[in-house]
């Protein structure tokens, strides 16, 4: 829409706004950050560029790239797992009435226990080993999952089930010809709602069950020293990499497979 | 003697109403035959019924009494020997052109498939598009692809229910004459809903009108008619005529009907 009212000036001018613009706002946040330190002259809250050497300190010792490894691996492994048994078991819900009848008041009422409710739960059975919070990462983002996936096939229309019907498809064609192909671009947008979930839970899970990791960096910076420098590091690291994984699964939106799933978004 | 393509006998459907022990009758005492390889049209004011029958003979919807023989079998459900083009366009928006295309040709060999796929292409105008996704196609391509689609799994019989519905008049009209150009070639028996009433006078054989619900045959008009038709020759405007009185409606636009 921005591109269309003139063209050719239009799309150098609007191509640059839209790098500007958020470079613009960033730049008056730090601004408004430090000046706000500096009138308050406290003397724990990091200014900017404390924050700046606090990230290059945190570089420097190698603590950095081994805690994001670190948050990283958990997550890998708690969504993958949520993955790997949510869609096969939403999509089994979503097809089958009578399994969802059976199982959808159980799923809603674990649903909005936060998962960091669950925290002491995973201590008392795995201890402060790196399974605790892939366990809560994973009871974190299967949910989402699942429900999506359901949602995908009872949603589907009609009409593909029924061409599907009437070229012949045995049970396993239809499934992998048509039934997952309709559904993967909402499952897609469940992947992306359950990483953002994940990656908010690895940090919680990581100020309490293990040591090491963004999260642990934050909580021990505080208890040691009230490093807050280190504290606020170790936040926009976390904020830059959830960036990351956002991106990398939108990216998925981009498929010509799924693409006609989001029509009204682009 | 040869079997009719498609019979119907003494059919009934009735569905559940809003209230317990309610029951809907939709259609009542359908009777009909359609020959092979004739172009049949049926209409039908808009909710009479005329898609419900369609679907039961399609085996989509089970009728609640009567006969429903194709090509001299009773329909236990939907067959890729009988092809069904739907109103809501049912083209797989994740495939290519060329995949929807090739969609019921899944079980005959890789040379043969892409020979087939590329005649059905070029038959409905494709041609350049075997790998665009339905969702940069126009509504009229896409019915295109449908009807490919349909084609390509080689069927005896092809179901229409309003393929065209949503298209804009003028590409409507081109829909109508290169449909009738296909069955002229492919010689498949074609089975037709529509509310159009032109519509069906400029495509079909035969055209059976349907009365409000419960719907039954109200009239069987053949359409004799060489084709290319003539939109504007007496015969056609006269059957035309004929059917829109059969159906209660008046030729004149603003005259309020009884």
């Amino acid at each position: 829409m921005r591109d269309e009212t003139s063209p050719a000036v239009g799309k150098g001018a609007g191509a640059w706004l839209q790098f500007a613009l958020p470079v613009a706002v960033a730049a008056l946040f730090l601004l408004a950050w430090d000046a706000a330190v500096r009138a308050t002259h406290s003397e724990i809250f990091p200014r900017p560029i404390d924050v700046a050497r606090g990230i290059g300190e945190l570089i420097q010792k190698g603590l950095l790239l081994k805690y994001i490894v670190a948050s990283l691996f958990r997550v890998t492994w708690g969504f993958g797992l949520a993955v790997l048994v949510g869609v096969p078991f939403g999509l089994f819900l979503g097809w089958f009435g009578r399994a969802y009848q059976a199982f959808n008041p159980m799923i809603q009422i674990f649903r909005p226990i936060s998962p960091i409710a669950w925290i002491p739960v995973a201590i008392l059975w795995f201890g402060i080993t790196d399974l605790a919070p892939i366990f809560l990462i994973f009871l974190a983002s299967v949910f989402p999952i699942a429900v999506s996936a359901t949602a995908a096939v009872q949603n589907m229309q009609p009409v593909y089930l029924r061409a599907a019907q009437n070229f012949g498809l045995s049970r396993g064609e239809l499934f992998r010809r048509v039934i997952f192909p309709s559904c993967l671009p909402q499952i897609i947008t469940g992947l992306r709602i359950a990483l953002g979930i994940a990656w908010l839970v690895v940090v919680a899970a990581e100020m309490i069950a293990v040591n090491s990791g963004l999260g642990y960096l934050i909580i021990d910076a505080r208890n040691a020293g009230k490093r807050y420098d280190l504290v606020v590091a170790g936040m926009v690291m976390i904020g830059l990499i959830g960036l990351v994984l956002d991106l990398l699964v939108r990216r998925l939106e981009t498929f010509d497979e799924v693409r006609w799933g989001y029509a009204n978004r682009r | 003697m040869n079997p009719s393509a498609i019979a119907i006998r003494n059919l009934w459907m009735d569905f559940p109403g809003k209230r317990r022990g309610e029951h809907i009758h939709v259609l009542e005492r359908i009777n009909l035959e359609v020959a092979a390889g004739e172009f049949v049209c049926i209409v039908g004011p808009s909710g009479c019924g005329k898609s419900t029958l369609l679907n039961v003979i399609g085996g989509f919807l089970r009728q609640s009494r009567g006969e429903a023989l194709v090509e001299g079998q009773p329909v236990h459900g939907p067959d890729p020997r009988r092809i069904f083009v739907f109103q809501e366009n049912g083209v797989f928006p994740w495939l290519t052109v060329r995949e929807n295309i090739g969609f019921g040709l899944s079980r005959t060999s890789l040379r043969e498939r892409e020979a087939t796929v590329a005649h059905y292409t070029e038959m409905v105008g494709l041609v350049g598009f075997e790998n665009a996704y339905p969702r940069e196609l126009s509504g009229g391509m896409r019915q295109r692809v449908e009807i490919a689609r349909a084609l390509a799994s080689n069927p005896d019989i092809i179901y229409m229910d309003e393929p065209f519905g949503a298209l804009d008049f003028i590409t409507r009209m081109k829909m109508r004459s290169d449909l009738t150009r296909i069955w002229q070639t492919e010689k498949k028996t074609i089975l037709f809903v529509t509310h159009d009433i032109e519509e069906a006078v400029q495509l079909a054989d035969r055209v059976l009108v349907m009365s409000k619900r419960p719907a039954t045959i109200q009239e069987d008009v053949r359409i004799d008619i060489p084709r290319p038709r003539d939109l504007d020759s007496p015969g056609y405007l006269e059957r035309r005529d004929h059917i829109f009185r059969a159906m209660g409606m008046s030729l004149r636009v603003g005259e309020s009907v009884a």
